[in-house]
């Protein structure tokens, strides 16, 4: 199996290392800020973020230094950052282990984010349920506070830059970066228009950078060993780095694995993570979280990058990739992540408020074997009317797994109906889905 | 007066932000605690403090799963039912907890003990069948383990088998 140089994980796999910021810097933390704060300008350090090719690690896969380069360099108020750590996307649980094994690696890449930005203050956005990760985070904060990486005076440069962790309430949709922004701003996390972007109107309408977790722990490793370095690892000029890719399902060896980008699902599932549990074939598979469309086997030779899985038709999202073995029904998981869908839609837009709930009745009656003659034209004409008529990406995400297994499964839709006409009398009273 | 009790902590959590609405969560969770629910009470306080009108607050209250309108059990079992779970049989994981302590999903035991609750994805899908007591999550369980817990937590109060800083898998140690 090959070995491949971890990044973000490297120093929470030494034994004995606790995350403290004692451990932290033994392993050289908070040399990059050091940097910063010594030799660079704002301007340089975003730079040095835009010559690495990163791209954000959440889901949407935006260059960071691009979104770093919008924030209005003469704007007269606050500008803030908000660390996104919502990490709600099924599949996905790769942030939670950055933030409570080396939460000072993410706390570093904030402050010089902040440097770069130009912001005085920043939120952690942590869901709700991960308590244990506040805990770690506020502990971090209060470390860094006291040894003068954080707060007034930065390491003496004059600069103030303070965070605060802000838990969430249980809700999918603040992981979107503006409903993010309206449940930190006490709301209901319902996303806003765009345009105007939070680069420009964000948090208090004051211009914003939002970044996943992981983007932010890349940040130091890029300014410590340079944007050319990190350029040249993973799958370049639009894919660089590494990524810490989150394995579920029926695989032997789950987990999150740190590999640079562009090697194949493949060596993924079988070199790394041990292959199917029990030696059954795999049936399908979905490479980016809950919202990327399933795959199949005969993808399995697709590089794990941005573009390559974005040309197989799904997409690399968030990086958790789910693995179902043969003897799944595939109308089952659309089922399951359709339930989750309608359970987390916001209810800001009709198609997607509406739908959701449509969709995962027609699909609660087809797997119950009450499916009609239609019903596939249903789905379809529903997923044809929510996909791209919504304010978020809400909408692409829930109909992806319905026309993907529709796409390559279509057969076993076709069976459970053809088996409920067999046992139906036509005049039965069509049940209603209730929640 | 439930704010007044922690008046120090209210007052650090509206100094992180420069508009008082943004406190609104923070001081949910706070009352919910406390309380181990959103009382009326609770809501009309926190109203107050941030110069909202009560229902401004209950519209946000609704929006989030994580709050409770009503009273609930000690300890509130949730258990993840989400795709990544199932795979790996998350369902039994509810029976297992329903056999035990004869209730179903939505129910409350009778000395008002446990809550069990069947919850969307907590963030745990390579160690699954999962579920989140209180503060604490329960990961990789059996039939066993779930019994353990569940002891555990009726006679101390606290169970030994939850996890710590999450990492997964444990890397090996070269020997």
């Amino acid at each position: 199996m090959a070995q491949y140089e971890k990044i973000l994980l490297k120093n929470m796999e030494q034994p004995g290392y606790t995350g403290s910021l004692a451990d932290y810097e033994q392993a050289g933390g908070y040399q990059a800020l050091r940097k910063v704060l010594k030799d660079m300008q704002p301007d340089q350090v975003i730079e040095e973020v835009k010559k690495s090719g990163l791209r954000g690690r959440g889901g949407a896969g935006f260059p960071a230094g691009m979104k770093w380069g919008f924030i209005p360099k003469d704007h007269p108020g606050p500008k803030y950052l908000c660390c996104n750590a919502d990490e709600s996307e099924p599949g996905t649980f790769k942030d939670r282990q950055l933030m409570e094994r080396d939460p000072h690696q993410m706390l570093e890449g904030m402050v010089i984010t902040c440097f770069a930005i130009g912001a005085e203050t920043a939120y952690v956005y942590i869901r709700g349920e991960f308590r244990l990760g506040a805990r770690i985070l506020e502990k971090a904060v209060q470390e860094a506070n006291a040894a003068g990486y954080l707060g007034e005076n930065v390491l003496g440069s004059g600069r103030t830059i303070k965070i605060h962790v802000h838990a969430g309430a249980g809700a999918y949709i603040c992981g979107e970066e503006t409903a993010l922004l309206e449940s930190l701003e006490g709301k209901r996390g319902m996303p806003r228009f765009k345009p105007p972007f939070p680069a420009t109107h964000g948090l208090y309408q004051k211009p914003t950078v939002v970044n996943n977790v992981e983007t932010m722990a890349n940040i130091p490793h890029i300014i410590n060993r340079g944007g050319e370095w990190f350029s040249g690892i993973g799958s370049p000029p639009k894919s660089c780095g590494t990524r810490v890719f989150c394995l579920s399902g029926h695989v032997k060896r789950p987990g999150n694995y740190e590999v640079p980008m562009g090697i194949p699902f493949r060596e993924f599932i079988y070199d790394i993570g041990g292959g199917m549990r029990g030696d059954k074939p795999l049936k399908a598979f979905i490479p980016g979280g809950a919202s990327a469309p399933f795959l199949t086997p005969d993808h399995l030779d697709v590089k794990m990058d941005f573009e390559a899985v974005a040309m197989a038709g799904s997409m690399l999202g968030s990086g958790g990739v789910t693995v179902m073995e043969e003897g799944t029904s595939m109308v089952w998981a659309a089922l399951r992540l359709m339930e989750f869908f309608y359970h987390e839609s916001c209810g800001k837009c009709t198609p997607c408020r509406e739908g959701s709930s449509w969709l995962a009745q027609t699909l609660q009656r087809i797997w119950n074997k009450q499916g009609r003659q239609g019903d596939l034209q249903i789905l379809e004409d529903l997923c044809r009317n929510i996909a791209g008529r919504t304010v978020c990406a809400f909408g692409e995400a829930e109909v992806g797994p319905i026309q993907s297994t529709l796409k390559y499964f279509r057969h076993e839709y076709e069976e459970l109906i053809r088996e409920a006409e067999a046992t139906m009398p036509p005049s039965k009273e069509i049940p209603v889905f209730t929640h | 007066m439930l704010l007044e009790k922690f008046k120090d902590e209210v007052t650090e959590i509206l100094s992180r932000y420069p508009v008082k609405r943004s406190a609104l969560l923070p001081l949910l969770n706070l009352a919910q605690r406390e309380e181990g629910f959103v009382s009326e009470h609770a809501m009309r306080d926190i109203a107050k403090v941030l110069g909202l009108t009560p229902p401004q607050v209950f519209e946000t209250v609704t929006f989030y799963t994580m709050f409770n309108l009503k009273p609930i059990g000690k300890f509130h079992l949730q258990v993840c039912k989400s795709l990544m779970c199932a795979l790996v049989r998350s369902d039994e994981v509810v029976i297992w907890i329903s056999k035990k302590l004869n209730i179903t999903a939505g129910q409350t035991t009778p000395d008002n003990n446990f809550t069990l609750s069947v919850v969307e994805c907590l963030g745990s899908c390579g160690t699954g069948p999962m579920m989140q007591v209180n503060d604490d999550y329960y990961e990789q369980l059996t039939e066993e383990k779930v019994g353990r817990v569940l002891d555990d937590l009726a006679k101390d109060g606290d169970c030994s088998l939850k996890s710590g800083p999450f990492m997964f898998p444990k890397p090996l140690v070269k020997s």
